[in-house]
C-alpha cells in the first residue's frame, strides 16, 4: 500500500489500490482533489479544477 | 459499577448528563436532585428519557453518599450546603462556573460579585481532557469549562503551543438558546428569541478569562445568541507570526490532535462543511477545529465548533470521568451525530 504526502496540506494520502496514471483521489484531511501525474516514481499533484478536454 | 448523583438535574445540562450516563455501562445514576421538582419523575422534565429510567427528583438533602457527584448549577449562594454535599462523594465534577477561574479579582470582574469561598479557586482540575488528561487521572474535584471557552481553546491551543501567533486574539462566540439554561425568562420567550442575532455580550464575555488561562493568549471575546437550540461556533481572529506557513499551521493542529478521540481537524478545500460548524455535531461529543490563513497579510482565523450541552458540558464531564476511572475514554460517548438534520 503506497503512502504519499498531500501536496496541498502534507497529510498522508494512502492508496487503497495500485496507483494508475491520471487517476483522481481525495485527500482525507483537506479533501483536495489530487491526480497521479507519475507512477514510477509515484508523484501526485493538485488536480486542475477545470480543464478543457479538447474534444476527447 | 459506580454510583452517581446529579445535583440540579432538571436543567438542560442535567438532562444531558442523565442521557449520557443512563447509556454508560459502568455508571449507575442513583439520585437526581431538584429543589423545584422534588417528587416528580425525571422523564417528565426530560421526555427524551421516557422508558429509560424510573428515577424521581429528590431534594438535595436526600441525596445519599455516592462515588461520584455532578453539580450542574452554582452553589455560591449556599456554600455550606454545597460543602456538605461535596462530603458525600469521593469525586466531584462541577459544571457550574463557580470554580473555573483561579483569581478572585478576575472572578469579581466577570461575575460582578465577590467569590464567597476564594480559597477554593484554583483547587479544581479543569475538565478539559485535551489539556489536562494526566491531572484528571487522579483528580478529586473537577471543574468543567464553559462551552464557548472549550471551543475557542481547542481551536487556539495548537497555534499557541507551537508559537505561531501573536498573543492578541479576538474571539467571536456564537451560541444557541440552550446555552442560557432552562429557566424561563422574558428574554427566552419564543417571540423575543426567534430569529435573533443578539450580541448579548459585546465585550469581555466571561469565557475570555478561561481561554486566556488555558492558552496564555490575550483574549477579548464577544458572544452572540443565534437562532439555534444547540451549538457553539467560536471564531478566533489572530495574526500569524512572520514566516508562518499553512503547512506549519496544519502540522501544529495535526500534532496536537492526532491521538485525540473527540477532536477533528477540519479545514477542507471542498464540500459544504469546509470549516467547523455545530450542525453535524449535535448530540455528539466531538469538537471540530479548523483554520483559514492569508499568508500575505498574516491574518489567521481559528474556528472551533461543538454541541454546547455535550462537548461543551455534560460530554466533557463524562469524558473526564472515564479518564478518572481508567475506562476507555469514549465509553458512553460514541454517538456520532446526525446528517442530515
Amino acid at each position: 500500500m503506497s503512502v504519499q504526502a498531500c501536496p496541498e496540506c502534507a497529510a498522508d494520502v494512502t492508496f487503497a489500490a495500485e496507483p494508475e496514471m491520471n487517476s483522481i483521489l481525495e485527500c482525507g484531511e483537506c479533501m483536495g482533489e489530487l491526480e497521479v501525474v507519475s507512477v514510477e516514481p509515484l508523484i501526485i499533484a493538485v488536480a486542475p479544477e477545470v480543464e478543457e478536454d479538447w474534444g476527447e | 459499577m459506580i454510583s452517581i448523583a446529579i445535583i440540579g438535574g432538571a436543567g438542560y445540562i442535567g438532562g444531558e448528563l442523565l442521557r449520557l450516563l443512563l447509556g454508560h455501562p459502568e455508571a449507575e445514576v442513583v439520585a437526581v436532585s431538584s429543589t423545584r421538582l422534588a417528587g416528580r419523575r425525571v422523564d417528565g422534565d426530560h421526555p427524551n428519557l421516557r422508558g429509560r429510567t424510573p428515577l424521581t427528583y429528590v431534594e438535595p438533602g436526600a441525596v445519599p453518599e455516592v462515588d461520584v457527584m455532578f453539580f450542574t448549577g452554582s452553589g455560591l449562594d449556599d456554600v455550606d450546603g454545597r460543602a456538605e454535599l461535596r462530603q458525600r462523594a469521593k469525586i466531584v465534577f462541577d459544571l457550574s462556573s463557580d470554580l473555573r477561574l483561579g483569581d478572585p479579582e478576575l472572578f469579581r470582574f466577570h461575575y460582578g460579585r465577590e467569590h464567597p469561598t476564594p480559597e477554593l479557586l484554583g483547587t479544581a482540575t479543569p475538565g478539559l481532557p485535551e489539556l489536562h488528561r494526566e491531572q484528571l487521572r487522579v483528580a478529586e474535584l473537577v471543574s468543567v469549562p464553559g462551552c464557548m471557552a472549550t471551543a475557542a481553546t481547542l481551536a487556539l491551543m495548537p497555534l499557541a503551543r507551537a508559537g505561531l501567533i501573536e498573543p492578541a486574539v479576538t474571539v467571536d462566540g456564537r451560541v444557541g438558546s440552550s446555552g442560557s439554561g432552562a429557566s424561563a425568562g422574558e428574554m427566552n420567550l419564543h417571540a423575543e428569541r426567534s430569529g435573533v442575532l443578539r450580541l448579548f455580550a459585546p465585550l469581555n464575555h466571561r469565557h475570555q478569562a478561561e481561554i486566556s488561562a488555558f492558552t496564555g493568549l490575550e483574549v477579548k471575546m464577544t458572544a452572540t445568541g443565534v437562532d439555534a437550540v444547540r451549538g457553539v461556533q467560536a471564531v478566533a481572529r489572530t495574526t500569524a507570526k512572520p514566516g508562518t506557513t499553512e503547512a506549519a499551521i496544519r502540522a501544529a493542529y495535526r500534532k496536537a490532535y492526532a491521538d485525540e478521540p473527540f477532536v477533528r481537524v477540519v479545514a477542507q478545500k471542498r464540500g459544504n462543511y469546509r470549516l467547523p460548524e455545530p450542525k453535524i455535531l449535535l448530540g455528539s461529543n466531538y469538537c471540530e477545529v479548523g483554520f483559514a490563513f492569508d499568508p500575505d497579510s498574516g491574518q489567521l482565523l481559528a474556528v472551533g465548533a461543538l454541541d454546547n450541552l455535550v462537548k461543551g458540558g455534560a460530554g466533557n464531564a463524562v469524558q473526564s470521568l472515564n479518564i478518572r476511572m481508567g475506562w476507555a475514554e469514549d465509553t458512553g460517548l460514541t454517538f456520532t451525530g446526525l446528517h442530515p438534520m
